[in-house]
Order: structure tokens, then C-alpha cells, then sequence
């Protein structure tokens, strides 16, 4: 587990790039929105996440948890629609997970409690056309990769984005069952889904903080080790 | 006294419907609100926890609510109130009339007014 310093600086990080690519990210968002929406995703999510990413960065010396927590309140009060309690609410729910800070296994109850908060929330299974089709792939994944590959955090991050990105494809080609979108019916068929699609860039942008705040820690502890297989070194 | 709060993504709706329901509703408090803050519509979970916070003396809440994330947002707004505040599963504007006569009641309680409200389902127009 990396020290509270690089936690707190991982964190601050992930969020702060989750607040640019989504701004970035916006106009592709509402497109998305504006085909099976309300056309207001864009909008409301780069405008929660700026909101967000400030909040953090004036917090005086805080922990994971409660940096987590001030992001998921912020969104709750600036988002609204259905993405403030489902991005949001969902945060404030899942911060506890961190309580004791950012390790392999806080990190799956954080990604299982969010996923939890965001069904019961929103009432969604996979196959109704929602971020649901990319949460549940990806916290899945998330856990198995780390649980039974035991593979070091960062690289089942890895291994979720790419899972979270098929639920993205996934979501284009079927008729949505829940949310705003279902109300245009077979008209939703074809268009990609944009909470699944902002789910899976706020993913990839953990995924980058992870390996460059995380990663550069857990490489210099292991510093000592050597980086290539004693077999592979021996064939050379 | 059990209050009421009406929620609408349009935050003249809101308020629109809280003007008939107070027609019937004596002294009930009904607290309207709606929009997303900023000029647009939409709901908050922030501004319903408030409005559910002016609307109960102590008595709880019932919230009437339109359409799909206003009922998501309701949840939030009272998990994050703490006030003993309950949704009512009615037709926003019949419901709330219904819930504001169920409430000048003597013997009216959460439940109660809850019921009335819902029973605002079965309400044919001719």
C-alpha cells in the first residue's frame, strides 16, 4: 500500500483528470445524449466534475475516503438529472470503502459498493442500455483479475477499462429498457449509450492516475527485484 | 401536521401544482421545487432536501414527484434530509391534492396521507 501522501496525490490526480477529459469529452457526450436523451449530459457532468475537482483540491490535508466523499457530494449538488445520485450519490456511499485507505482489496469493496448503489439506484440489469452495461463487466473483471489472477492493482484497472469498453459496444446495438431512452423504444437501437460512454472515460482516467501516481511507488518499492525472469535472463 | 413537497423537473410546474393542491389543503405546508439551479429543467437532490426540510414540523413529509430522475433525486434528498419523509407512487398533481385534503385531517399520520395520495391512481377523468 503506497503512503498517505502518494493516496492523497493519486486521488487528487484521478480527479483532476477525470474533470478535464470530461470537459474535453463534452460535446461527444451531448451528441450522444441529444440522439436518445435530453441532450444535457455533456453539460452537466463537465460542469459537476470542474465543480468536483475544485472542492478536492481546497480540502485542508484530507484522507482518501473523505476526498472521495467530497467529489461524489459535489456532483450530487451540481449534476442533477439522474447522473448527480447515480455518479454522485453512488460515490458518497462506496467513499466508506476507503476508510483505511487505498489497497488491492478496498479498492474491489469500493468499485462492488458503487456498483450496488448504482443498480439499486437506478433499478438497471445489464442489457437495458445503461452505464450499468460497462459497470458490471468492469467491477467483475475488476475483482477476478485481482482476487483470482492476482494481478497488481493497475493492471486489473487495465483489464476493467477493456472490459468496460465492450459494454460500451454493447450498449449500441440493443433497445434500452430504462432511463429516458426508453421511452423512444426501438428508436434507441443503434446509438451508443452515454452514461456507459462517460462511465468509461472516468475509468480510463483512473487507470492513468493509477499508473502514474501508483505504479511509480510500487515499481520503487520493488526496485530491488529483478525486472526480468530469472529463465528469460538465463536464455540470454 | 404531515407536510408536502411537490417535485417537478419544471420548477413553475412545481409551483403551479402547489397553488391547486393549497386550494383544498388548509393549513398544510406544500413546498414546491424544481429545475436544475440554473435556469433549466431538471432536479436536485440538494434543493428537494431542503424543501423537505422547510415543509415537516415534525410530523414526516410526503413527496409527490413527475418523472424519472425526479424520483431518484427524491430518494437522495431524503436519505441526505434525515427527515421521516416518504414518496408518494401518485400522479404528481392529483396526487398532491389528494395527500393536502388527507392532511388537514386530525387523524392524519405519514401513512395516511401517503394512501390518499396514491389512491389518486385510480382517479378517471370522465
Amino acid at each position: 500500500m503506497a503512503d498517505e501522501a502518494t493516496e492523497r496525490a493519486a486521488v487528487l490526480d484521478a480527479i483532476e483528470r477525470i474533470a478535464t477529459r470530461i470537459e474535453r469529452e463534452r460535446s461527444a457526450l451531448t451528441e450522444l445524449d441529444s440522439a436518445i436523451g435530453d441532450a444535457d449530459h455533456g453539460g452537466n457532468m463537465a460542469r459537476g466534475w470542474r465543480a468536483a475537482a475544485d472542492a478536492v483540491a481546497d480540502l485542508d490535508d484530507p484522507d482518501p475516503a473523505t476526498m472521495v466523499k467530497t467529489a461524489g457530494k459535489t456532483l450530487l449538488s451540481e449534476v442533477g438529472g439522474a447522473s448527480g445520485p447515480l455518479y454522485g450519490g453512488s460515490l458518497v456511499f462506496a467513499s466508506t470503502a476507503l476508510d483505511d485507505g487505498i489497497t488491492a482489496e478496498t479498492a474491489v469493496a469500493f468499485a462492488e459498493t458503487y456498483l450496488e448503489k448504482v443498480q439499486d439506484r437506478g433499478d438497471a440489469s445489464v442489457g437495458d442500455k445503461t452505464m450499468v452495461d460497462a459497470l458490471v463487466p468492469a467491477v467483475h473483471t475488476f475483482k477476478k483479475s485481482i482476487e483470482v489472477d492476482d494481478l497488481p492493482p493497475a493492471e486489473a484497472l487495465a483489464k476493467a477499462v477493456d472490459a468496460a469498453e465492450r459494454g460500451v459496444e454493447f450498449t449500441v446495438p440493443i433497445r434500452a429498457a430504462k432511463g429516458r431512452a426508453s421511452y423512444l423504444g426501438w428508436r434507441s437501437v443503434g446509438h451508443q449509450d452515454p452514461g456507459a460512454t462517460s462511465t468509461l472515460f472516468i475509468m480510463e482516467e483512473l487507470l492513468a492516475a493509477a499508473q502514474a501516481e501508483l505504479d511509480t511507488e510500487i515499481e520503487a518499492v520493488d526496485a530491488t527485484s529483478p525486472t526480468v525472469p530469472e529463465e528469460e535472463a538465463a536464455e540470454d | 401536521m404531515v407536510g408536502l413537497v411537490v417535485v417537478s423537473h419544471s420548477r413553475t410546474a412545481a409551483e403551479g401544482i402547489a397553488e391547486v393542491a393549497a386550494e383544498m389543503g388548509g393549513d398544510t405546508v406544500i413546498e414546491p421545487v424544481g429545475g436544475d439551479g440554473q435556469g433549466g429543467l431538471g432536479t436536485v437532490a440538494d434543493a428537494i432536501a431542503d424543501a423537505i426540510e422547510a415543509a415537516d414540523d415534525g410530523d414526516g413529509v410526503v413527496v409527490l414527484v413527475d418523472l424519472g430522475s425526479a424520483v431518484m433525486n427524491a430518494e437522495v434528498a431524503i436519505e441526505l434530509s434525515g427527515v421521516d419523509a416518504v414518496i408518494a407512487d401518485a400522479p404528481v398533481l392529483e396526487g398532491a391534492v389528494n395527500a393536502a385534503v388527507a392532511a388537514t385531517s386530525p387523524t392524519a399520520t405519514l401513512e395516511s396521507v401517503r394512501e390518499q395520495a396514491e389512491a389518486a391512481r385510480d382517479v378517471n377523468k370522465r
